[in-house]
């Protein structure tokens, strides 16, 4: 660890965050009843889901209870479009956000204020999990708006009293100029885009181990040890993961602390977590590797029931040294899904090829391959050019201009810049007939 | 008075020009001119063959994206000035050319140059009331 960590060791909620194992799950215990009952009576969906197991919200009187329940899916959240998920009126939601737009549904998702105290709560714990205070300067370089990393990560700082820099993504010439004057000493943005900083940094002649930067809060997307050592190298700061998704609250749900840097602690205060073995729904025994499972204890506006994240990690429930007695979770490992994430968004094969079957002509015999140049990701898409397309036109402007249509679409739906190449017919390998969507050449884990 | 032409979609990698003359030096297709264009992802191969329908069947099942097109082949004297004077007539009229390539005859005396217009019909009626020689498709596959 450089030695800039000055070694504070405090919790922002210290009653919550260390209360001992009985009490925490008497405590959830009771919670646990309260949002099944409100989600039963107050959200259709979990009345018809519950139904049709047969089972009752007075049935659930042990946190094994839970098991009993069934699974939230991402599909249910998408066929209850916009707000059918929601709990409360209309009038009560003071925020929404939605996952990346796409030709298809996004999963939308609310708050109230006191959703919105919450999660300014645990973001704030967070980040006194990695050593900040008050008197830090937080550089947030995640992106504003419908995603929630930006805004879950600032008012995270604002309830701390830190003083926050609302940068946003892009524009790195600006951001580096802006880590040089403004001194951040703590920087929240996606480990890819940490290493991307600390290369045009280095190009433009900055020695970038020499910002006031003291740590760095990085989630939103797989990484690993290795590329740990090598951001906390590159910019000389203690590097800790961060974990969440919209759909259970945004960015805060589990944090690394300072102490530990093994795992996550998951605020189990307002979440319970479970692994199961994705194929056949079973729970796992903390420890063993299996898909993370979620339900929302606190939530008012969207409360999520045994909501399977398709994230692939363990829970480590050995004490940590930080005191916090909350159980950890390690980095995510994989997907149970083909959900890609790159630059830190969430990127489905399938609403790529809606996109691309939205074009006349076009069929969809495509190839997703991503890489890994230098520390950003780039995924360029190949696709076979279709006999009607090169009937129509066998001009190379027409062509090119079908390419920059497509990597427009794409941009437009998944805010994503992709390469896009026309190759020749039967030139994408099909393995038994079908082809291989995905070729994900950057094998972070 | 049209001239059909083939365009064959390339990658642009090394071996992708040498399998079309491949399959076409295999089936006996004799090659009349060509010309490629470029990107740097693909190229389009377009040719004048001497057996356009078989060309264009054994590429096909060679599993390459091919497309027939109609083209102008007008000659000229193989002196200065030859493509000028159908170009400066061509601008006066307003139209407009995609793109053209050429090749001199075996006598030498002559050049041809193929066009592809976006108006075929209207660029051949241009042609013909100034009184340019357009070659007939059969003659050009057989020169």
């Amino acid at each position: 660890m450089p030695q800039k960590y000055r070694g504070i060791n405090m919790i922002y909620n210290e009653e919550f965050e260390t209360l001992p194992r009985e009490a925490l799950e008497a405590l959830q215990l009771k919670r646990l009843k309260q949002v099944v009952l409100r989600a039963y009576h107050t959200v259709g969906f979990y009345k018809r889901s519950f139904d049709r197991v047969g089972v009752k919200p007075d049935d659930i009187r042990s946190l094994k209870d839970l098991a009993r329940l069934p699974f939230t899916t991402k599909q249910d959240l998408r066929d209850n479009y916009p707000f059918g998920m929601f709990a409360v009126p209309m009038s009560s939601i003071i925020r929404l956000h939605a996952s990346s737009g796409t030709t298809g549904r996004p999963t939308v998702v609310g708050y109230t204020q006191r959703d919105i105290d919450t999660w300014s709560e645990l973001m704030a714990r967070c980040f006194v999990a990695a050593g900040v205070t008050k008197t830090d300067i937080i550089h947030n370089a995640y992106a504003y708006g419908l995603f929630t990393g930006g805004l879950g990560i600032h008012y995270g700082a604002e309830r701390l009293g830190a003083s926050v820099i609302p940068i946003s993504g892009g524009n790195t010439k600006r951001q580096i100029l802006i880590l040089q004057d403004f001194g951040p000493t703590v920087i929240c943005c996606t480990p890819s885009y940490a290493l991307n900083l600390a290369e045009q940094g280095r190009a433009m002649g900055i020695d970038m181990s020499t910002l006031r930067l003291r740590v760095g809060i990085f989630g939103a997307e797989p990484w690993s040890e290795e590329m740990r050592r090598e951001i906390e190298k590159a910019l000389n700061i203690v590097a800790l993961n961060i974990y969440g998704l919209s759909e259970v609250m945004g960015p805060g749900v589990a944090m690394e602390c300072i102490e530990g840097r093994e795992g996550m602690h998951i605020f189990e205060d307002h979440f319970i977590v479970e692994t199961i073995d994705p194929e056949t729904g079973q729970v796992l025994p903390p420890g063993e590797k299996g898909e993370l499972v979620f339900t929302t204890l606190t939530k008012e506006a969207f409360p999520l029931i045994r909501y399977r994240t398709r994230d692939i990690s363990r829970l480590l429930t050995a004490p940590c040294r930080c005191g916090r007695t909350h159980i950890r979770m390690d980095r995510v490992m994989g997907r149970s899904d083909d959900m890609l994430i790159i630059r830190g968004v969430n990127i489905f094969p399938s609403q790529i090829e809606s996109i691309l079957l939205d074009i006349e002509g076009l069929e969809p015999h495509y190839q997703i391959i991503v890489e890994r140049e230098g520390n950003l990701d780039r995924m360029e898409i190949l696709i076979e050019v279709s006999e009607k397309i090169f009937d129509r036109a066998d001009e190379v402007k027409v062509l090119q201009s079908l390419e920059k249509r497509i990597q427009h679409d794409i941009k437009d739906y998944l805010g994503i810049t992709a390469d896009v190449k026309l190759v020749g017919p039967r030139t994408l390998k099909r393995t038994e007939g079908k082809a291989k969507r995905v070729i994900d050449k950057r094998h972070i884990m | 008075m049209k001239v059909e032409q083939l365009s064959v979609f390339i990658e642009n990698r090394p071996g992708g020009l040498e399998e079309v003359t491949r399959i076409l030096k295999d089936g006996g297709i004799n090659i009349r001119t060509l010309s490629l264009a470029d990107t740097s992802d693909f190229g389009i191969l377009r040719l004048i063959v001497n057996d356009v329908d078989r060309a264009n069947q054994l590429l096909k099942d060679n599993g390459f994206r091919v497309s027939r097109t109609q083209v102008v082949a007008v000659e000229v004297p193989d002196r200065p000035g030859g493509l000028h004077s159908i170009l400066e007539v061509l601008a006066r009229e307003n139209i407009n050319v995609e793109y053209l390539y050429a090749f001199v005859e075996r006598r030498g005396e002559n050049a041809v140059i193929i066009f592809r217009f976006d108006n075929l019909d209207a660029a051949i009626d241009t042609l013909n009331r100034h009184q340019f020689t357009i070659l007939k498709g059969e003659k050009l596959y057989s020169l």
